[in-house]
């Protein structure tokens, strides 16, 4: 007999609570990430240079400030899966590790906000 | 009764240091300070919206000699997290696990990372473009 009641059988998501969400969601954006940073990384090489007028210009184009809001939003999703779990990993004590995490995730909104916000400040130009 | 020391399991340091478990932690390290790097990031992104004088300061952090020894550090961090995340990905998909393909993938990540590292550096050094 099991003891597993008929929900969480169907669920199948075992003693961790949320099964394999948090694994697929870290590899899913990994493989986003491959292209979104090679882009981000070789465009910003390929500029005449990193000067003010430059940077804007390049920044400004639709498909830069597309891919670039992009880019960000999923480096913050790829970055605050990993930073949880190495928080989870060596912050100890349930109290300490809540409020870590909970910080965590208000930084992430925080500047994974201010960055795309930024973004779109210089593709509407205001 | 008196309280004894009980046997502990095997812990890290008991386990002999390889390339294996050196990549791991280093995947780790870099993934950290490259989420460091996402505040760096908004830093250049929000003076950048800011306009001239906003940007000019952020950049004058950025080229100091911290500023330029820490984004160095970044793009060896970026290329490495880069090379070893591939790497891991082969692994998921279930590809890669003998001992000569496991090592020869390591090295090929973190010399990859060292050399592309040191060709980023020459090439903005010089000022030259991809």
């Amino acid at each position: 007999m099991s003891l597993r009641s008929p929900l969480g059988r169907v669920l199948g998501t075992g003693s961790a609570k949320d099964g394999t969400g948090h694994w697929w969601a870290q590899r899913v954006t990994a493989v986003a990430l491959i292209p979104l940073t090679l882009w981000f990384f070789y465009s910003l090489l390929a500029l005449p240079a990193l000067d003010y007028s430059s940077v804007k210009a390049w920044l400004a184009l639709p498909l830069s400030s597309f891919l670039a809001v992009l880019a960000v939003a999923v480096l913050t999703h790829h970055s605050y899966l990993g930073t949880t779990v190495v928080v989870e990993d060596y912050v100890h004590g349930a109290g300490l590790r809540v409020a870590t995490l909970l910080t965590l995730r208000f930084l992430y909104v925080l500047f994974g906000g201010a960055s795309i916000f930024a973004i779109l400040r210089v593709a509407f130009g205001s | 009764m008196p309280v004894r020391a009980r046997p502990l399991s095997p812990h890290l340091q008991v386990y002999r240091w390889q390339i294996g478990n050196s990549l791991s932690i280093l995947h780790r390290m870099t993934g950290v300070a490259l989420s460091l790097g996402l505040l760096a990031l908004s830093y250049w992104l929000v003076s950048l919206a800011g306009g001239e004088e906003t940007y000019a300061a952020a950049a004058h952090v950025f080229a100091s000699p911290l500023g330029l020894v820490v984004l160095i550090g970044w793009t060896f961090s970026f290329l490495y997290h880069l090379l070893n995340g591939v790497r891991h990905l082969f692994w998921d998909a279930g590809y890669g696990f003998e001992r000569t393909q496991r090592h020869a993938s390591g090295w090929f990540a973190v010399l990859g990372a060292l050399v592309l590292t040191v060709a980023v550096c020459v090439l903005v050094w010089h000022g030259a473009r991809p």
